[in-house]
């Protein structure tokens, strides 16, 4: 891009919260026409940039100024006067209220009686058709579409403010592929209409593919700008995490495959397992230290299936075998009971319990398969406590926090450690490492591999297929709500493959079958 | 001259810090919003804080002590109510419980029943109101506010189809002196029904903190769903809390009539889910549901029943005492909210700024 004049500046940006600094003299500047980048680790002060920039939070010293004129942010109102909209990681919308009302919120038009609803909802249309979203009823609940075109609706209502700069914060984290590839489009075309894109993403190849230059920061602190590709992934890494590439590339160390004997009795079988609507009968065996990945694209029934597993949802039809004798799973109290556990794709609103501590939320599984009125003895909680947060790395290593101030990645580490509390035999893990950095990434990636070779059976559900091969023992690939592949993983697999099981699945392939 | 000021601010001594702690603790507004009330009846009536020991009762007597024997049924929906709330929910049937309770007892007793069998059934009653509710709202999912405000509309209806819309008085039955004795005994001094309150405080306090109950409580009220998928059973616990609250607000109707052994079917309990309310917010628990503070409930209860004596020691009119009630709960709660309480410590620190400024020119 060319060098013009930045349309953000800003300089030495420090914020201190109690006892902390949490950013130290940050650098960012951002050009109109870029997508920008800001990159860095959880914990290295992104969503807190972005907060200064947006008016959420005050900053204690340095300087920011939009269109070269100086500003002071009091308030997020300062920030979208000054042409600054937000889109966060998570959707926040009305999920109650129209689409055409969630873009023009607050924006409404007004007639001699109050709103006019019908200019207002024609106006959201010119907005959503100027994204390319036409096809949207605006009248239509918010609610009724997936997360994905929500995320878009979101983007629309960013531009009704005549945004000159739109700050995406991690949209794409629960998107497919497809999805993604709309979202860039939309963003290249609000690209070149001038105006300034930050895009916050842990995934690397989206960087690479949609971003212009980059802005990377460490533990609060700013390393470095530049442009995108003048700059090879391996040196971002390191500077991202400040550790050389060789190092982590270990950490991709793939386990070696587990074999199945045959005869061997399965941890869990089912048969047939099914529920109207939600996902057609599947056949599974899961074998003891079993890494068992879900493939598919979003839709495909992959956290269908695990919740199921897991009796989050209840079963209308097929068989459940834990050890080779019936089960009745159809509750998650129930699974927990037979020694099966699994973590939500959904975080924020199926795992973790945001204003209860860090210890609550590991021992509350623990706790409810004891019952309410067996609490766990204090030592052998503290005991419990301290040792899953030691393994898995949990930062800041204070059990006493409440889980809603610690990152994405460090939350996800909690509820990792809430399930292995419960000493599960059969784990289901639906998409553990969405929305985490590389390194609380790797970190749990290694988990699962230990865990596996602990004995430990584990079902991997995740949207990259990179990481299900690297893992996966077998690969059950889904497409359309129905198994249409049960792949042996054994090294000749590449994601590559499962994408064209998935493009051809109109034949059943399978290849290793059923147990062997 | 700017460097030596920072560093007095920015370190501040264990003292400070422990008093800073004590400031922005929620329960120091409420025990300073009592004494200030405290202070305030002295003031009007220097009598006030006077006990004296009667030998016929046993017991102490004064302004205190009475403002304590009304406080026993407001603790008692208080402790229900925080348990309620704190699953986000709100149970509007306790004055009602109240007097079905109440209703049921004295209509036994009048009609020649055992007063431990009265009693008894009086507490049983409660119970299955609480499960009624439990059930309509755990079970088939209503909403809390709707469920329990039918409950509390049919029961004063049931408590004047109890006594067939007479106002049963029970104080010439014999065999009721164990129930009046509840409501009117003392207790190495202390009124009989506040150190039952204070008794069942401590042991639902026990319970839930002592026991898994509370963290699960709280955690249904923060996140149902995650709470679920983490194995708890969101409505055994919600079923539980409101059968809880039922039971206490029978008791809370027994102290209620036992003090007059007489229900009153229109006026026993009569708006005192909103105290019941009152007193949960004052001690902190958000109506959104989550943390619960059983004794900052409890402070607030003894809060509500002391407002009611400054009304009576200030001699306000009748008329007016709604009003006042509202103004003083409505300064508790703005002393309380985190932004007062936020801006009396910024106060202080720029007068602290202040002083050192001063000192270093001089």
């Amino acid at each position: 891009m060319s060098e013009n004049q930045p349309i953000v500046e800003m300089q030495g940006i420090t914020i201190e919260f109690p006892g902390v600094k949490a950013l130290d003299g940050v650098n960012l500047r951002l050009f109109p026409g870029e997508i920008h980048a800001l990159m860095g680790e959880n914990g290295a002060g992104k969503s807190t940039m972005i907060k200064a920039l947006t008016g959420v939070y005050k900053i204690n010293g340095g300087s920011i100024s939009v269109d070269s004129k100086p500003q002071t942010f009091t308030g997020t109102a300062d920030a979208q006067n000054a042409g600054i909209a937000t889109v966060y990681q998570e959707v926040n919308l009305c999920t109650n209220l129209s689409i055409g009302e969630n873009v023009m919120l607050g924006h409404e038009l007004h007639g001699p009686l109050g709103i006019n609803w019908k200019k207002t909802h024609a106006q959201a249309k010119r907005h959503l058709a100027t994204l390319g979203l036409q096809h949207l009823d605006s009248h239509a609940s918010l609610s009724s579409i997936s997360i994905a075109m929500q995320q878009l609706v979101a983007i629309a209502r960013a531009m009704v403010i005549d945004a000159k700069v739109l700050i995406l914060d991690e949209p794409t984290s629960s998107l497919d592929a497809n999805e993604v590839e709309h979202l860039f489009s939309i963003m290249r075309q609000v690209r070149d209409s001038g105006v300034a894109i930050l895009f916050v993403s842990h995934f690397l190849d989206q960087i690479y593919e949609v971003t212009d230059r980059l802005t990377v920061l460490r533990n609060g602190t700013y390393i470095a700008e530049v442009m995108t590709k003048e700059t090879p992934r391996d040196e971002l890494i390191s500077m991202m995490i400040g550790k050389s590439a060789g190092e982590l590339s270990q950490i991709g160390a793939k386990k070696s495959s587990r074999t199945v004997e045959s005869g061997e009795q399965p941890v869990a079988s089912v048969e047939g397992l099914g529920k109207k609507g939600s996902i057609k009968p599947i056949s599974v065996d899961i074998f003891k230290g079993q890494v068992l990945g879900l493939a598919g694209l979003l839709g495909s029934g992959r956290t269908e299936f695990g919740r199921l597993l897991f009796g989050a949802d209840k079963a209308d039809e097929g068989v459940y075998k834990l050890h080779g004798s019936d089960a009745n799973i159809d509750t998650p109290a129930s699974a927990l009971r037979g020694k099966v556990a699994y973590s939500t794709e959904n975080r924020r609103d199926e795992g973790i319990v945001g204003d209860l501590t860090v210890r609550e939320n590991i021992l509350l599984a623990l706790q409810a398969i004891r019952g309410m009125f067996r609490p766990v003895p204090k030592k052998e909680a503290d005991a419990i406590v301290d040792k899953y947060m030691k393994e898995l790395n949990v930062r800041p290593a204070d059990p006493n926090k409440l889980i809603r101030n610690l990152s994405g990645g460090n939350q996800q580490k909690v509820l990792l450690a809430r399930w292995l509390a419960t000493k599960p035999e059969l784990l289901i893990l639906d998409e553990p490492t969405r929305g985490i950095d590389i390194g609380a990434k790797a970190e749990i990636q290694q988990t699962v591999l230990e865990l596996a070779e602990q004995g430990m059976s584990v079902v991997f559900i995740s949207s990259e297929l990179e990481e299900v091969v690297r893992l996966s023992d077998d690969i059950v690939v889904l497409k359309d709500r129905r198994k249409i592949a049960e792949i042996l993983n054994d090294g000749t697999i590449s994601p590559e493959t499962i994408v064209q099981t998935i493009a051809n699945s109109d034949v059943e392939t399978t290849n290793s079958g059923k147990a062997a | 001259m700017t460097n030596p000021t920072v560093k007095r601010v920015a370190e501040p001594s264990a003292v400070r810090s422990f008093i800073q702690r004590i400031m922005r603790n929620q329960l120091t507004w409420s025990v300073v919003a009592l004494i200030a009330l405290i202070v305030l009846c002295t003031i009007f009536d220097r009598q006030f804080l006077s006990l004296s020991y009667n030998p016929r009762t046993g017991g102490l007597s004064g302004p205190m002590i009475t403002m304590l024997q009304e406080s026993a049924r407001y603790l008692m929906i208080a402790t229900g109510m925080t348990l309620v709330v704190s699953t986000s929910g709100i149970d509007l049937s306790v004055g009602s419980v109240m007097v079905v309770a109440g209703a049921i007892s004295m209509q036994l007793l009048s009609t020649g029943t055992n007063v431990w069998l009265s009693i008894l059934v009086a507490l049983g009653l409660g119970l299955v109101l609480g499960a009624i509710n439990g059930a309509l709202v755990s079970l088939l999912g209503l909403q809390p506010f709707i469920t329990t405000l039918i409950m509390m509309l049919a029961g004063r209806g049931l408590a004047k189809v109890i006594t067939s819309g007479q106002n049963t008085d029970a104080s010439t039955v014999a065999g009721g002196e164990p129930l009046k004795w509840i409501a009117n005994g003392f207790v190495l001094g202390l009124p009989a029904n506040f150190i039952i309150a204070v008794i069942i405080v401590a042991l639902v306090g026990l319970l839930a903190r002592k026991t898994a109950m509370g963290m699960m409580i709280e955690s249904v009220g923060i996140n149902k769903e995650a709470s679920r998928m983490a194995g708890i059973n969101p409505k055994k616990i919600l079923f539980l809390v409101y059968v809880v609250s039922g039971l206490l607000a029978a008791v809370a109707g027994l102290f209620a009539t036992a003090s007059v052994m007489r229900v009153d079917v229109s006026k026993t309990g009569q708006d005192l889910e909103m105290y019941a309310i009152l007193a949960v917010v004052i001690g902190g628990t958000s109506l959104l549901g989550g943390k619960f503070s059983l004794l900052g409930s409890a402070l607030g209860a003894i809060i509500i029943a002391m407002i009611r004596k400054t009304i009576i020691t200030l001699g306000i009119d009748s008329a007016a005492t709604p009003a006042f009630f509202a103004v003083v709960v409505i300064i508790i709660c703005v002393m309380q909210a985190p932004k007062i309480r936020n801006l009396s410590a910024e106060f202080k620190r720029k007068n602290a700024i202040k002083a050192s400024q001063k000192a270093a020119i001089a």
